[in-house]
Formats: structure tokens, sequence, C-alpha cells
């Protein structure tokens, strides 16, 4: 068995593969480890090899693993090199078949991440600081727990919309600051480093409990979209058992009324 | 005096009978070249999600809601007495911007009461778009409520700032928009759409000429509208007649439901109860079926049928009705002939398709896709499943058996006052 430390991106993910595939080491050879369960140094690195990759994979397995990569189970890394394996040895229209048991499985973590991505979008709250007393530039910060490693794939997105902004997006894994011309990131941080309140956040959350119709009540079409699991960072949610009682006792008032 | 907290709380609150809350299909931009903020484009972003199961895209509001027409069943009609306010551009277009930078929303969705006259209305609504796009260059989503009787020049310099403009129709029968809203005119109403649909042909056209010059712009997103269902007595051949004339001679992008919600003192005029909320969402998948799915009206509800049934959704009951249609080679079958097997949706059969360039489809490739076979089985063939007309005929009935019996575990009564089944 040929023992390999999970890599820690995409890029040193395809240097590795590229070394196994060329050294013909197939899938079920290969165990990806952890680097904290690596207790010994690893023996037999696979030797690098300095000939050009003569394998060619399609275009659409680099556009599949850019995504996997950002999953957060570190299954990820075996299951793609099992996928390459195959695209270059067995069949090279595995990926638009689309029935393989790995390929699936990547299918359904790329829906997984792809959500999330949307999510993100959706769910990042700002919070503005003044960047000194008196001055009126803010510094637009949230904290926001993606569910997979997604920081860097979202950046451009932040970056396009609110270019005249100074931003930050804390998460636990990475951070992310814009400060109008450039985008950095830095370590992961924890909720206590993001601000609390915001001068607008009543006016939203007036406007939220304003915009719901109590006459129609659909609990469960909500969560369908917006799970439990978001709420604990989006300042609206704290209304959300207070409208819920709200139309649950519109409707019983009005099943009085029709008997 | 009322606060700024005052009045967004009044106009909100009188905004949200509006169905619409759409921020997608407009063209792809930008801020990175730009002087201040915002994006939009492809897929439309939902900010959050109220408890009604409507999703928060933009911030929605009145200008103001006072009101100089008299329809029935608006709660901001001039003869009834809910809270008044008003907002000013100033204060609009500051909401819009502080709302955009905390990412709450993906921009503004405008609309009004009737003041002084149609024309004055539509200018002060569109006096915040225009401030929102050129003094600070906002290039979030702006949908804009277009008032019918506005003049010509004014809908045009709407939508030169404005990614959507909508005219409600409101009512699905003329009649009923003459008893329930005086001021209204239907006729009056469709000639505004004309006017938005010709308007985005000629922007259409001077596109496609490439001129040096970009042509100003129109409405990228379209326009809408929406019908109240359940205020007046039409029925849902009615209505989806009306939708499809208005989809295809306007081309409109979307026709929004909204079942009738019970305002607070309402007309005589008006049902005192709501009609089921399924009925909106039979409509909804109905006008899917209509534009997605290559159904005619007449396949969905017609004269011996007028309205779509409650219990089950109208695909399943065409099939039901036409049992001779199936079973369908999953093999063989066109798209089309796919498309009306019930459980298989667009994507589903799109994937189908893609398979069958490689090999022939088995039962064990519905599974690896996660097609529901259960739903699926009695209406297919496969090289490996051929089902008996008698499966199909039991299963059927089976299948709409159980579905009334569990209706019935709830007394109509209950059905009708909260929509739910």
């Amino acid at each position: 068995m040929k023992y390999v430390q999970n890599p820690h991106d995409l890029k040193s993910w395809i240097q590795e593969a590229r070394d196994l595939v060329q050294a013909e080491i197939p899938p079920n050879e290969v165990e990806w480890v952890p680097s904290e369960e690596l207790y010994l140094e690893l023996e037999n690195p696979t030797p690098l090899s300095d000939k050009p990759s003569i394998y060619e994979v399609p275009k659409a397995f680099l556009i599949l693993a850019e995504t996997v990569a950002c999953h957060r189970n570190p299954e990820k890394w075996a299951l793609l090199y099992c996928i390459l394996w195959k695209l270059i040895f067995k069949d090279k229209h595995l990926l638009q078949v689309g029935l393989d048991e790995s390929v699936r499985t990547c299918q359904v973590m790329i829906k997984q991440v792809r959500r999330d991505c949307h999510k993100m979008k959706a769910f990042v709250r700002f919070r503005a600081l003044s960047v000194a007393e008196n001055s009126a530039e803010k510094h637009y910060v949230s904290w926001y727990e993606p569910e997979h490693l997604i920081v860097q794939r979202m950046a451009p997105f932040f970056q396009k919309r609110f270019t005249q902004m100074r931003w930050s997006i804390l998460t636990p894994d990475e951070c992310m600051h814009w400060n109008g011309k450039k985008l950095f990131f830095s370590n992961g941080a924890s909720k206590v480093d993001a601000p609390e309140g915001d001068d607008y956040e009543n006016l939203w959350l007036t406007y939220y409990q304003n915009t719901f119709n109590a006459a129609r009540l659909k609990v469960k079409a909500m969560q369908t979209e917006m799970p439990k699991k978001y709420w604990k960072n989006l300042p609206e949610a704290t209304l959300i058992e207070s409208l819920i009682e709200k139309g649950q006792a519109m409707d019983i008032s009005r099943k009085f009324d029709a008997h | 005096m009322l606060s700024l907290s005052d009045k967004l709380a009044i106009l909100s609150d009188a905004a949200k009978y509006d169905a619409s809350c759409a921020s997608s299909g407009t063209d792809n931009r930008n801020s990175l070249n730009g002087k201040g903020i915002g994006s939009a484009g492809g897929m439309g972003i939902c900010h959050s999600y109220t408890p009604d199961g409507r999703c928060i895209s933009l911030l929605k509001i009145l200008m103001t809601n006072f009101c100089i027409y008299d329809c029935l069943y608006c709660i901001n009609r001039k003869s009834s007495n809910t809270p008044r306010a008003r907002l000013k551009p100033e204060e609009i277009v500051s909401l819009t911007l502080n709302f955009y930078k905390r990412n709450y929303i993906e921009g503004l969705f405008l609309s009004s009461g009737i003041i002084r006259n149609a024309d004055y209305t539509m200018e002060c609504i569109i006096a915040v778009a225009r401030t929102l796009r050129k003094v600070h260059d906002f290039r979030g989503y702006i949908h804009l409520k277009t008032i019918p009787d506005a003049s010509k020049e004014l809908i045009a310099d709407a939508g030169n700032w404005a990614d959507r403009l909508s005219i409600n129709v409101e009512l699905p029968k003329k009649q009923s928009l003459a008893k329930l809203a005086p001021e209204k005119n239907a006729e009056d109403i469709e000639a505004s759409i004309q006017r938005i649909h010709q308007k985005e042909v000629e922007y259409e056209a001077a596109k496609r000429q490439k001129p040096k010059v970009k042509p100003p712009r129109f409405a990228p997103a379209g326009q809408s509208t929406q019908m109240i269902v359940g205020a007046d007595d039409s029925n849902d051949l009615n209505i989806l007649n009306r939708a499809n004339t208005l989809y295809n001679s306007y081309k409109l992008r979307r026709v929004y439901y909204s079942a009738y919600s019970p305002i607070p003192e309402p007309s005589s005029d008006l049902p005192p109860i709501a009609p089921p909320l399924v009925r909106e969402h039979r409509l909804y998948q109905a006008d899917w079926l209509l534009r997605f799915y290559g159904f005619k009206v007449d396949e969905i509800v017609n004269e011996s049928s007028l309205d779509l049934d409650l219990h089950c959704d109208p695909k399943m009951s065409w099939a039901m009705r036409n049992p001779d249609f199936f079973p369908i080679d999953l093999n063989q079958a066109s798209r089309e002939e796919m498309l009306r097997v019930p459980g298989l949706g667009v994507r589903n059969v799109d994937r189908i398709l893609n398979i069958r360039r490689w090999h022939l489809i088995r039962l064990e490739d519905l599974q690896k896709i996660r097609i529901s076979l259960k739903k699926i089985l009695p209406y297919i063939e496969l090289v490996n499943y051929h089902p008996k007309r008698a499966h199909f005929n039991s299963f059927q009935s089976i299948e709409c058996s159980s579905r009334l019996n569990q209706m019935e575990l709830f007394s109509a009564k209950t059905t009708a006052a909260n929509g739910e089944l």
C-alpha cells in the first residue's frame, strides 16, 4: 500500500496524482491519509518524475475537480484519483455518460458545494464599523460559517459586487478582505472577532416582519430554503418564532370565524 | 410625525400582496469598472425567507400607500382606513443602498398608490430609480411597477433604469375588474402591456444591429404581471387562458398567481375566506406545463372540467385521462413525449437523452440518476421492463383513491380556511 498525505489544495493534489499515474499505481493501492495521522515520515515518497506528463485528461475533469476540491469531506482526494485512473486507463467518456459510481458521488458533492456557494451569496450579513472616530468611511464586516471550503471560490463574487466598499468576511477556515483595490486572505477567525449590531439592522428587522404575510403560513417551505443551521448568523431569524405564532393565532381566529 | 421605521413598516406591509420577488434573468453586470456597488445577472439570489414561505430578494415597498383609486381587493384603497405614509425619494434611495451594502437584498422593487394622477406617480417612481443609477451608479436589480395610464414617454424612461417592469392585470376577467376596481380598465392595462412589449421588441432589434453607440437600455429582465386568484368567480380555465394569451401576445417572462389574502376591513363584495393555497400551487404547476412542457391550455382545463384538480397535480391528472398515451418507451420516445411522463422533469429528461447517446437505457440507469421509480414505472417501457397494461390501470386507480382518502381526513371547511392538505 502506498500512503500519501492529503494535499491541502487541488494544485498539490494534481502534482501528487500526476506522479502516481506515471508510476502506474492503481487507486486501490493508494491510501490518502490526513497529515495528523501520519506518524512516520513517508519512507517511500513517489519518485518525482521530471518527464512531462504524457497523459491527457478532459478539461471537464479539471472543472469537476475544482469544485470537488472545495468539499469538506477529505475522501474527495481518493475519489478524484479513482476517476482520474478510470479516465486514463479505462473509459475516456466516463464523465459524459455520468453513470459511474464515483462520478455520481462527485456529482452529489458538487451539488452540495454549489448550494453552499449560493447560500453564502445569500446569507452573508455585513455590519458597518466606522473606520475611525468622526469618519464617514465604513468597514463592512461579516461573520459567516460556510459548510464547505468555499471562501476563495466566493471571493470574485463579493469583489465584483461590493467593489467600492471596504469589507471583510470572517470564517472559521480563513478570512478574506477587500480594501477597494486588493483582495487578501488571512487565517481563520472566531465569532467574537466580528462586530455586534449595526444601525440598519433594526430597519431590516422591521422590513422582515412587515413583508411577512401572516395570513399564509408555510413554515416548511421556508425551512427547505433556509434551514435552521443558517439561523444563528442571520439577524432576522430571531423574529421567526414570534411571526409563526402570529400566523397560527390568525389561523385559529379565522377558523373560529368560519364556524 | 412618523419615523423612518414607522414608514418602512407601513409601506412594506402595504406592498407584500405582490407575489413577485424575482431578481433573475437580467443582463450580466458588476461594479468592477464602476463608481458604486452592485452586480446582477444569471440566477437570482434569495437573501432570506419569511415563515409564509416566500423569499426576500428585493426591498419591496410602496413609495406611498395614499391612493386616489378605490379597488375593493386592495388594502390601500381610498376608502380603507389603513394607516398611511409616504417615503421621500432620498429615503428610498438610502434604504436601498444601505440594505444592499449589508447584503440583505438584490435590489429594489418599487410600487406606489396613485397620487394626483398616473403620470405624476410614475415620474416619482422613475426619479428614485434614476437617482440610484445615475447619482450612485447602483448596478443591482430594480423592478418598477408601471402605472397603467402613464404616458408612453414615461414608460420608455422607466425601462431605461429598470431591469423589470410590471403591470398587474389584477383579475382574470374584464367584468370583474370593472366591478371591483372601478377606476381601472382592462383594455388600458393590456394596452400598456402591449406598449412595454413594443419597446422590448425595438430594444432587441436595435441591439441586433450592433450599433457603435449602445441603444438605450430597456428592461432587460422583461415584464411580468400578477393575477389575484379567488377574489372573483373566475375559474381556472379563465385564469389559464388569460395567462396563455399574455405569454403568447406579449412574451411576458412571468405571470404570478396570488391567492386572494383576506385584507383587514374587506369590502362585502369580496369572499369572506381565502381560496385554498393549494389552488395557487396547482396554477403554478399548470403554468409550468404551458411554458416548459409543451402542454396546451385545453389539455389541462377545458369546458368539461373548468378547474384544476386540487388533489392531483395537473400532469398526473392528464396522464390519468390519457392512458392510451402510455407506456412511453424511454429508448425511442421524443423529448416532448418523455416530458409528459409523471415524475419526469425537464432535467431528468435531458439526462436520459444524454445517456441514450451512449447506450440503451435500463432500469438500473434510472435508479442511478435517482429518479423515483415508484412514480414513473407505470408510465414507461425499457429494454428490461415492460409493464402490463392491466398493471397500469390498476396502479392509477389505487393512486387516485388513496389520495382521495387522505383528503377526507380533513373537513372541507378546514381545508378551505387554511389551504393546507
